[in-house]
């Protein structure tokens, strides 16, 4: 599975383009790095991976995930799994629920899908916490609780939007180890969008800078 | 170059011709109808000569100047006094009550209906009435004095029941704008240079407040030109004001009235235009007047007593309005009441004891009407914001004034056209007529009540319950509607009140076959047994509060245990 930009640039309708275009093809297991100062569109570039890319911009470049065209599918068929800065937890559904949600349909029978929930809480640090009220979780928790939830849908790809940035400096090391050793594992394709170089250089792949 | 492709065509399709169908074809045809009418062209009785005879009969009628002069002054007045104290208010207390609590003060006060409120307000203003009571052992009165303070010829109480109800509302509106304004900044940085607070407020935040309030303003400015139901309660009797005249044509047995009828709701359609058109040409002025006087500096200092006096006004009229809420429940269980007794010496609950005899149907009647114009208007209104969601696109200029247009055109003026047509089609009188009438008005209020808040939702829910696999309607029903909630059912909630308050809807299409609280409370006004009314009235301003009180309790209990959701 890799993910390949091929001449990937996003402009509003009848604007200029946010960005020269980027090509990049990111290698399973691999994190690569996109930087650049906000405001340059780095989030529109995951959105428009992801296929959330909102009314009135304009998409041109190809985007494949192992060999398949993502640009005409909707983005609930495209298995791109995302991860925000704050976690974006369902506030009206408890925690293992939130996990019940990403949960791929083809685990089936509720004690099984059960078990695969309490199995990724258990993972992430999170056991006995099921039925907690997600905005109880402290900022850390929340985190892993999202990543956990992004895995269980079996994404073949991740893009992450800056996810680490709002944690303090010691739960920061923490959870970019805990996000990369999973996306290793998984061995799928990842991007991170980020302004801290500390984060690319933990991602450890190919960085693209993003300029005007 | 692929473009977004705007998903979701066949809902926003389907929305777009339930709406092109059901809400502006009918009000369209219904202008149509009455405009034919007015020139003197309705088979149905045999006219089918192009005149201008309907108007000269109209002009020739007894009052017609009067009425038209009666309906001038108290809409205007009502709409120009309620903007004035609303926006003296806001200036005065913004930023010294929290929002939440200002807007949890007004909710009683949207959600009384505007006939129980006239009813209330006629029972404490009256010669015998709570305010008269109070002032007889200090002036000495020993019977009701023999003054007019309802009904009065002037059309003051008329004009005092409006403000009632339209300054919480307009309160309600400037609040909601303001939120979208960095009113604090603004504030500080006016004051910073040496301007009072209240010209901070008339120089820098009126108007930047305006054009979001614009809109409001004309729906409480064509309500105050053509309201029926407050009008017959508290307004001039002979001769009243130009849409209770009309009405009694409408309702003459005389058939050939229908005619000059039909002129005077075109005559009152005109009214609305030109009172826009006064509004559009005081603003061109303002903004003119006010650019000279921004730039001329002056600092103003002393506005500050002139706000106090204004929310003192305010506080009179919240005041009145709430001892009219409670003078309606207090009347419908008092017994013997001698003059100039402040209570009631005896009370009972023979008003309320034979619901067989009235009561219990009207309001089986309301709360099926109010049932049936809430569910399909809340779900036009999600099916609508949906299908926005799915083309990633916000609202266009015409798709907004269409949501307003049923609120900015006389009812009276569509609705006598609309009912010709639905007696052609078989449906007067019938529940699905007065359901589909009432719907054109609740749904614009449905849709307003849900638009911000499904705006101001976290976009991001959506797109990493995308990400996680979950088509568009799991998101909608998974996502999207449990964590509206809250916004969903105040929006029900003001659907209800909004329903359970149409008078002319329910009059016109039910054709006097569906009594609703509201219908049987405006006739019972005009009767003698004030316990009887007070009934009535207390139940038509039940069901809204009740329906608040819903609104309000059901999220907290559902949402018990997610804090991020009961904020």
């Amino acid at each position: 599975m890799t993910l390949e930009l091929q001449a990937v640039a996003v402009a509003p309708r009848g604007g200029a383009p946010l960005f020269p275009p980027v090509s990049l093809s990111v290698r399973p297991g691999e994190v690569a790095t996109v930087m650049g100062p906000s405001g340059i569109g780095k989030s529109t570039l995951l959105d428009a991976i992801g296929g959330h890319l909102a009314h009135g911009f304009t998409l041109s470049g190809s985007v494949r995930l192992d060999g398949t065209d993502l640009l005409p599918l909707p983005p609930e068929a495209r298995r791109v799994g995302l991860m925000f800065q704050d976690a974006v937890l369902f506030p009206h559904l408890s925690v293992g629920d939130n996990l019940a949600f990403g949960l791929a349909r083809s685990v089936r029978g509720r004690p099984a899908r059960r078990a695969a929930v309490e199995a990724a809480l258990e993972r992430a640090g999170l056991a006995g916490l099921h039925d907690r009220d997600p905005a109880t979780l402290s900022g850390g928790q929340r985190s892993r609780a999202a990543l956990m939830r992004t895995l269980l849908a079996e994404p073949r790809a991740l893009l992450l939007d800056e996810p680490f940035s709002k944690l303090d400096a010691a739960l920061r090391d923490d959870l970019r180890a805990f996000t990369f050793d999973h996306i290793r594992s998984r061995n799928i394709p990842a991007l991170l969008v980020t302004h801290d170089a500390e984060d690319a250089r933990a991602a450890g792949g190919q960085v693209i800078a993003l300029e005007p | 170059m692929t473009a977004t492709r705007p998903d979701g065509g066949l809902l926003r399709a389907a929305v777009l011709g339930v709406v092109a169908l059901g809400l502006v074809l009918p009000i369209v045809a219904g202008l149509w109808q009455t405009a034919r009418a007015g020139a003197g062209v309705m088979p149905a009785i045999g006219a089918t000569a192009a005149s201008l005879e309907p108007l000269r009969a109209l002009v020739a009628l007894p009052g017609f100047g009067t009425a038209l002069w009666l309906t001038l002054v108290t809409g205007l007045t009502a709409t120009a006094l309620s903007l004035l104290l609303a926006v003296a208010t806001c200036a005065a207390l913004h930023g010294r009550l929290p929002a939440r609590a200002a807007g949890r003060m007004l909710t009683p006060y949207l959600a009384a209906p505007h006939a129980a409120m006239a009813i209330g307000l006629a029972f404490l203003l009256a010669p015998s009435g709570w305010i008269a009571r109070a002032l007889a052992p200090l002036v000495g009165w020993d019977r009701p004095p023999m003054i007019a303070t309802v009904n009065d010829p002037a059309g003051v109480a008329l004009i005092l029941g409006l403000m009632v109800k339209e300054v919480p509302f307009l309160l309600l509106v400037i609040l909601s704008a303001l939120s979208q304004l960095p009113v604090r900044q603004h504030l500080a940085a006016g004051r910073s240079l040496g301007y009072g607070r209240g010209i901070v407020w008339i120089k820098v935040i009126m108007p930047q407040v305006w054009p979001l309030i614009r809109l409001p303003v004309m729906v409480v400015l064509a309500y105050s030109l053509s309201v029926v139901d407050m009008a017959l309660i508290l307004g001039p009797s002979n001769p009243p004001t130009l849409s209770v005249l009309l009405l009694r044509l409408f309702q003459s047995p005389e058939i050939g009235l229908l005619l000059p009828a039909s002129a005077g709701a075109l005559v009152q359609a005109l009214l609305v235009v030109a009172a826009f058109g006064l509004l559009w040409g005081l603003e061109r002025a303002g903004r003119a007047l006010g650019r000279w006087w921004v730039r001329r500096g002056g600092r103003g200092l002393s506005a500050e007593p002139g706000l106090w006096a204004a929310t003192a006004v305010s506080a009179v009229l919240f005041a009145a309005g709430a001892l009219a809420m409670l003078s309606l429940l207090v009347w419908s269980l008092a017994w013997r009441w001698p003059w100039p007794a402040i209570a009631p010496e005896s009370w009972s609950l023979r008003a309320w004891s034979s619901p067989g005899g009235g009561w219990a149907g009207a309001l089986g009647n309301t709360l099926i009407l109010a049932a049936a114009t809430t569910a399909i208007s809340l779900t036009l209104a999600i099916a609508w914001l949906e299908g926005e969601d799915r083309a990633r696109r916000g609202r266009a200029g015409w798709a907004e004034a269409l949501i307003y247009l049923p609120l900015l055109v006389p009812q009276i003026g569509f609705l006598f056209g609309l009912n010709v047509l639905f007696l052609r089609m078989g449906l007067s009188g019938g529940y699905l007529a007065v359901i589909w009438a009432q719907a054109l008005f609740v749904f614009p209020y449905v849709m307003i009540a849900l638009s911000d808040p499904w705006r101001a939702r976290d976009p991001r829910l959506d797109r990493a319950a995308a990400a996680l696999g979950a088509g568009p309607w799991r998101r909608l029903f998974t996502v999207k509607l449990p964590v509206l909630l809250t916004p969903i059912l105040t929006a029900v909630a003001i659907g209800i009140a909004v329903s359970v308050a149409q008078y002319l809807p329910t009059l016109f299409m039910g054709a006097g076959r569906i009594a609703t609280l509201t219908t049987e409370a405006v006739t019972l006004s005009s009767a003698s047994d004030r316990r009887v009314t007070g009934v009535y009235a207390t139940l038509q301003a039940a069901l809204p509060f009740a329906a608040y009180a819903a609104a309000f309790l059901i999220p907290a209990l559902v949402w018990r245990n997610r804090r991020g959701l009961v904020a």
